[in-house]
């Protein structure tokens, strides 16, 4: 099956003239009608656009980019110009918002070749865990349908690891990349805040939102941020240092690296099979020449809650633009401007979105900005000081992604607190807009019933140092094969 | 312990321009309730002396050019994804007054 190649694989291919960009997509689009029932990680399908880009890309033929000729799945946040895009949030569904612009990230990509074919499932707004928020329906895991994709990128992580796409788009605020690709068995990154444009990606809280790729191996991942690192004049917030040459780095050994692994990611409660596959990786950076170094992360606790106040702070701000005004929901009747603001957003928000909204209402109003807002922000540069302080010992930070497998669909319906602590592990790089990412380590036991769920490792780097990671994965995709293993579909 | 009552709750429906139902009301006292339970644990760390953080790269006072875009979407583009009418190259919106 042509559509389960990686890019490299791919690219490769292509430039040998063994398949063709159009046969590529044809093979994505027919995995997607064949196993997606099942799944439900696509909810948009962009298939006519998408082979006649590829027979364009065919005819024109060189595959000079290792992107060009590619097909990949766009997560339902990107705008892309004439798609429709929605945050699988009901207040841009109803007229169907239909972006007559491109975000700078797609645009990279269509500029080096890639064909973006369908658009994923995410939690609305990508606030969520599990893909469960989204309104059109939950995100299967494909290694067991009862259980979640995770999220908020759980159509993006699913769709790869069915290989419904060569790679996909993800969007990570806290945790919304790495997690979902741990529990998929896929590879995902979070790159440096400020690394990646995120121009035309709907925001959720501005100060954390980052946006990267889920792919099937770390080389993948290296050769898609190659492709969108670096400054955007219409974000702001990107910098204009050099992007290294990250796939040439690959080939450093990681011989002498310094792994730091902190205690605190390792806690009461977690999956007795989550520590021992992260152990067990730990151990084979060692086999390969890494050094291991004991270090402490001592605001890890912290993390989460610190989360969980910033957030919902700037959600409710960036929230604020969805009023019905220049683009959503349309409602009939309103009496006036309050009753119509009222009426589309009572209308057109889902309950965790409302959540979210009226939690940073609250912590934002007169009389609590600073226990909260201030707190937070406070709590967050001593988390980001512990980082800078690890990082003049270690080079990598060794961790879990979650402390449990995927749980099943529905297990914290009605806890908004225990599906929140499922990103214990992914806040702190977050707070301190490190880079880091997740790749596959092993499986959980089969127990009564339970098929083997993957487990993710995450590595973490300093700012700016995402060639260091990728290299980290990358050696350990060449001694182990957790990345190659796909679920039955 | 931070707890908050329904009626604090419509309150902040009401800032946040969100219409609840009675059911949404109960429901959101009882889980924001939770989540700011949870999130007070911020309280009891020692942050005499620290700066917070709002941009975490360091980065400060990002300019561009202040110049008009010719090559995104023209204003009729953006006028069409409005749900409301248009007249005169505006959107017509419900009164703020009425």
């Amino acid at each position: 099956m042509i559509s389960s190649l990686t890019i490299a694989q791919a690219h490769k291919k292509l430039r040998n003239k063994e398949i063709s960009s159009a046969e590529l997509v044809q093979a994505c689009i027919d995995r997607i009608e064949s196993v997606d029932k099942s799944l439900n990680a696509i909810i948009s399908r962009n298939f006519e656009k998408a082979l006649t880009e590829a027979k364009k890309v065919d005819s024109s033929g060189g595959f000079t980019n290792p992107l060009s000729g590619i097909p990949y799945l766009t997560k339902d946040v990107y705008c892309e110009e004439g798609v429709p895009t929605t945050g699988c949030s009901n207040i841009l569904r109803n007229p169907t918002y239909t972006p007559p612009f491109d975000s700078t990230t797609t645009k990279r990509l269509k500029k080096a070749g890639a064909i973006s074919i369908a658009k994923t499932n995410t939690d609305e707004f990508t606030m969520g865990a599990s893909t469960e928020t989204s309104c059109y329906g939950v995100t299967r895991n494909p290694w067991d349908t009862t259980r979640v994709a995770g999220g908020s990128s759980g159509g993006s992580a699913a769709g790869v690891a069915a290989a419904e796409g060569i790679f996909a788009l993800g969007t990570d605020t806290g945790g919304s990349i790495r997690q979902p690709a741990g529990f998929c068995n896929v590879s995902g990154m979070r790159p440096t805040y400020g690394r990646t444009s995120r121009y035309g990606v709907m925001s959720m809280a501005s100060s954390l939102d980052t946006i990267g790729p889920i792919a099937k191996t770390a080389e993948d991942m290296a050769i898609i941020l190659q492709a969108i690192a670096g400054k955007d004049p219409l974000d702001g917030t990107t910098s204009d240092l050099a992007v290294p040459d990250y796939v040439s780095e690959l080939k450093v050994s990681v011989k002498g690296l310094k792994i730091g692994i902190p205690h605190e990611y390792f806690i009461d409660g977690m999956s007795p099979d989550v520590e021992k596959a992260v152990r067990d990786a730990a151990k084979e950076y060692e086999k390969l020449g890494a050094i291991l170094v004991d270090i402490s992360l001592p605001h890890t606790k912290y993390a989460l809650a610190t989360y969980y106040v910033i957030c919902p702070c700037e959600v409710s701000s960036n929230m604020s633009r969805y009023d019905g005004i220049r683009y959503g929901h349309g409602v009939t009747g309103a009496e006036n401007l309050l009753d119509h603001y009222e009426k589309v957003r009572g209308e057109g928000f889902g309950p965790e979105v409302k959540r979210r909204i009226m939690v940073g209402t609250y912590a934002l109003s007169a009389g609590y900005y600073d226990a909260y807002y201030r707190q937070a922000q406070k709590v967050r540069t001593l988390i980001g000081q512990d980082f800078t302080e690890a990082f003049k010992k270690v080079d990598v930070v060794l961790a879990p992604v979650s402390p449990t497998p995927a749980f099943t669909v529905g297990a914290h319906a009605n806890d908004p607190v225990a599906m929140y602590l499922e990103d214990a592990f992914m806040d702190g790089a977050v707070m301190a807009g490190i880079p880091a990412l997740s790749i596959p380590c092993g499986f959980s036991n089969t127990k009564s019933g339970v098929p083997a769920l993957p487990i993710g490792l995450q590595l973490m780097g300093a700012q700016w140092q995402e060639g260091t990671i990728l290299r980290a994965a990358h050696a350990y995709q060449q001694a182990t094969d957790w990345h190659t293993k796909t679920p039955n579909l | 312990m931070t707890s908050l009552t329904s009626a604090q709750v419509r309150h902040i429906a009401k800032l946040a321009r969100l219409t609840l139902t009675d059911a949404e009301v109960e429901k959101f006292a009882k889980e924001l309730t939770s989540i700011l339970q949870y999130v007070d644990m911020l309280g009891e760390v020692d942050t005499k002396d620290v700066m917070p953080t709002a941009q975490v790269t360091g980065q400060s006072n990002s300019f561009r050019e202040d110049a008009i875009r010719t090559d995104g979407a023209t204003p009729d583009d953006l006028l069409a994804c409005s749900p409301l009418p248009k007249a005169d190259h505006q959107i017509v919106t419900p009164s703020a007054h009425g």
